[in-house]
């Protein structure tokens, strides 16, 4: 049937905000690994590109009869149908529209695009996934600028990218400080509990997942707040904006449930970025062989038993729930007198780097100390950073 | 397509000869006319008795059932018209029209699109698929605002539809150019799809009794809106290049279609200037632009790269009163990106001996 059909230029526009993730990878459309809706979004607006306006509204109806609250497909369906009446000037072209949600919509819609255009290379990986200790099966990655989050494998030690989701985060961006200034923290963070959907109210959908924000690191610089968690969506809605939360993480309800069975509680990175930083496999693997090298210089001075050169692998800025790095200092001198041998054998080793402009990285680890006087296993963690070119400790406590 | 040919010269064939038969299917137009619709009912029912395959009466009753508020008869009357004679546009439409006051959007805007597949160039059927694509988009804008619509804006959207079908009515847009355009004029053709024969409260007076409608036919109208216009196939020439206004045109007509015909013509020279120098000093720009933001809007679109060329078609001056008059025509528009065709309305004030655009309307 022929009929008259305005173009929509808006399409283009949306277009033309994807840039690929990294510079030198070129945006490929895909469909592997992406959920349904992105997939079907991206179809549409290419098609619209293309003026195919009859496959897009198809398209948009068949999306729609698999997830009838989706208010973004609704929005383009309204366009797609306007547009046969009328010319559109711009993308949600009702005319009573609140200008909050559709610009709402809209950055969803880039986000959903960005999504189905650019997929994540398969040479690059993000930097903070340094090294993932055995047991851990998976990472999650989150990107709130893009409003993406990442699943990878440990392959052997290797992260290898499975899927990725759709996400909305705080209202007011990332970089949580306080309680109550709806943002969603940046750093290194795990899975602590499952709480299933029958405990929680309609708001949070299919499930939750706490993580452990506020961490040893966000504690010392004085962070607080609570409560954030990776949550579903509620039943009216298929998905929220990109900027929605009080700071928690949000997906699709199918979005979540396929993100639970990666999971596993106490052990799963959380590793929430602004910006997620994109490293070539070569580059990776020399990163994370440097941090190695430093990790275990670190423990074999401690096996010298020679405090100078073990306490130089220390910040002066260093403090822990216990105290300061004189204290530090002086705790492992009064205790090195009483040592004719130590030995020390780290196990379950994850070196992850935190997200951000400061150099830092996050090492946790099974450390089995054996002495002439003491002997136990304990699990750690240290935060470290770069000074004057030197990877220093600056944290280091039970984990 | 020999039975579509066949089907629509039958159709004709009686149009043509009802007036001069005083039968029952006249006076049964009478009483559809005059709005008595029971009485109406009770002829059109012991016509069909004797005749009960004759399409036109079946068509007339169908009209008569909508007017009487029995939409679901209605809807049954219209359903088994298009069964029995798929090639009838005005049918569909009507059925689109009873949906579409059901709300079921979906439904009607198939009606029309089969409609519009029996006879492309049927111009009612194209208005309110248009109409029906506003509405659907509404109703998806509705969703994706997570807008609570059950109550203010249901309410809307029935005043809506009440407008579309009064606007229809208004327009009295010719029905059927395919089938009979003389025949509407004429009086004796299937009344005008339910969108033109729901009277306007408003103005019942004002539409031309029929036995006045056929002397007016060769002229234009001026005055009424309501009067339909004559769809005359020769007539859509650019007025501008016409020799000049007929007798009783009014004396203002062919300057006001020269402002018009100058006003596509900087459209297309891109001369923004010139075009924008065709707007009232009051002019309402569309979307709730600003007066400057409509301003910057058209001057980047006129200068895109690429030619745009503006055609006008069918430029009608339908109303002159005073220093305000009512221009109706169909604009081809093609530039890089973007081909259409539509119909539009401007309202034109004469400012500083000038005439102007004062409001732009796409339809009517």
């Amino acid at each position: 049937m022929r009929h008259v059909q305005f173009a929509l230029p808006w399409a283009f526009a949306l277009a033309f905000l994807c840039a690929p993730l990294v510079a030198s990878a070129s945006g490929s459309a895909r469909s592997s690994g992406l959920p349904d809706a992105d997939v079907t979004i991206g179809e549409v607006i290419r098609d619209i590109e293309q003026h195919r306006t009859e496959d897009a509204l198809k398209r948009i109806d068949a999306l729609l009869l698999r997830h009838p609250n989706f208010r973004l497909a609704h929005l383009i369906r309204g366009d797609l149908l306007l547009a046969r009446a009328r010319p559109l000037s711009a993308f949600g072209a009702s005319p009573d529209a609140p200008a909050e949600k559709l610009s709402d919509l809209r950055e969803e819609a880039i986000a959903r695009l960005k999504a189905y255009r650019n997929k994540p290379p398969s040479n690059y990986v993000p930097r903070y996934l340094l090294q993932m200790e055995p047991d851990q099966k998976f990472a999650v990655v989150v990107d709130t600028q893009r409003s993406r989050l990442y699943i990878y494998q440990n392959d052997n030690g290797r992260p290898r990218f499975v899927a990725d989701y759709y996400i909305a985060h705080g209202k007011l961006g990332a970089e949580k400080t306080r309680e109550g200034d709806k943002r969603t923290p940046v750093g290194v963070y795990h899975v602590t509990a499952n709480l299933p959907r029958q405990k929680l109210s309609d708001f949070y959908g299919s499930g939750a997942f706490p993580i452990n924000y506020p961490n040893e690191w966000d504690r010392q610089q004085g962070r607080n707040g609570h409560g954030i968690w990776l949550h579903g969506t509620p039943s009216d809605t298929y998905s929220r904006p990109p900027r929605a939360s009080d700071g928690c993480v949000v997906l699709t309800n199918q979005d979540l449930d396929a993100l639970s069975g990666y999971l596993q509680i106490g052990l799963t990175p959380v590793i929430i970025s602004n910006t997620i930083e994109w490293l070539s496999l070569d580059d990776w693997a020399s990163e994370r062989a440097a941090l190695n090298r430093e990790i275990e210089a670190w423990r074999r001075d401690w096996e010298s038993r020679d405090v100078d050169r073990y306490l130089a692998h220390y910040s002066r800025a260093f403090r822990n729930n216990e105290g300061d790095y004189a204290q530090w200092a002086q705790q492992k001198r009064l205790v090195a007198a009483g040592k004719s041998w130590i030995k020390v054998d780290l196990s379950k080793l994850s070196v992850f780097r935190n997200p951000g402009k400061e150099d830092m990285i996050v090492v946790t680890f099974e450390q089995d100390y054996r002495s002439n006087n003491l002997s136990n296993t304990l699990k750690k963690r240290q935060y470290w950073v770069k000074e004057g070119g030197r990877w220093k400790i600056i944290y280091e406590g039970f984990a | 397509m020999s039975k579509r040919a066949l089907a629509a010269s039958l159709l004709l064939a009686s149009l043509i000869c009802s007036p001069v038969r005083a039968d029952p299917i006249q006076d049964l137009q009478a009483l559809v006319k005059q709005g008595q619709y029971s009485q109406a009912l009770e002829r059109a029912d012991n016509i069909l008795a004797s005749k009960p395959r004759d399409a036109q009466v079946r068509f007339l009753k169908g009209v008569v059932l909508s007017e009487l508020g029995r939409s679901a008869e209605a809807i049954a009357v219209f359903q088994k018209l298009t069964d029995d004679y798929p090639e009838l546009p005005e049918p569909y439409n009507n059925l689109a029209v009873l949906y579409a006051q059901q709300r079921q959007y979906d439904k009607a805007r198939n009606a029309l699109e089969m409609a519009i597949r029996t006879h492309p160039s049927y111009a009612t059927a194209h208005e309110n698929l248009g109409d029906i694509y506003a509405r659907l988009a509404s109703q998806a804008y509705d969703k994706a605002l997570a807008l609570d619509s059950s109550n203010v804006a249901a309410q809307n959207k029935l005043a809506l539809i009440r407008e579309m079908i009064s606007v229809s009515g208004k327009t009295g847009r010719p029905a059927t150019p395919a089938t009979a355009p003389q025949a509407q004029v004429a009086k004796p053709a299937p009344p005008p799809p339910i969108a033109a024969i729901t009277p306007a409260p408003a103005k019942p007076t004002p539409v031309p009794p029929p036995a006045a409608a056929p002397a007016k036919a060769t002229v234009p109208a001026p005055a009424a809106v309501a009067t339909p216009s004559p769809a005359v196939k020769e007539e859509p020439k650019p007025v501008a290049k016409r020799p000049e206004p007929k007798d009783d045109t009014p004396p203002q007509a062919a300057v006001i279609s020269k402002a018009v015909q100058s006003w596509a013509g900087a459209w297309s020279r891109k001369d923004v200037k010139a075009y924008l120098g065709h707007y009232a000093r009051d002019f309402e720009p569309p979307k709730g632009l600003n007066r400057k933001a409509w301003e910057e809007e058209r001057a980047q679109r006129l200068t895109k790269p690429g030619s745009i060329e503006v055609d006008l078609e069918n430029v009608k001056v339908v109303s002159v009163n005073g220093d305000r008059a009512t221009v109706k025509l169909r604009q081809h528009y093609r530039s890089a990106n973007l081909s259409t065709s539509s119909n539009k309305t401007l309202n034109l004030i004469n400012q500083d001996g000038k005439w102007v655009i004062q409001q732009e309307r796409v339809g009517g």
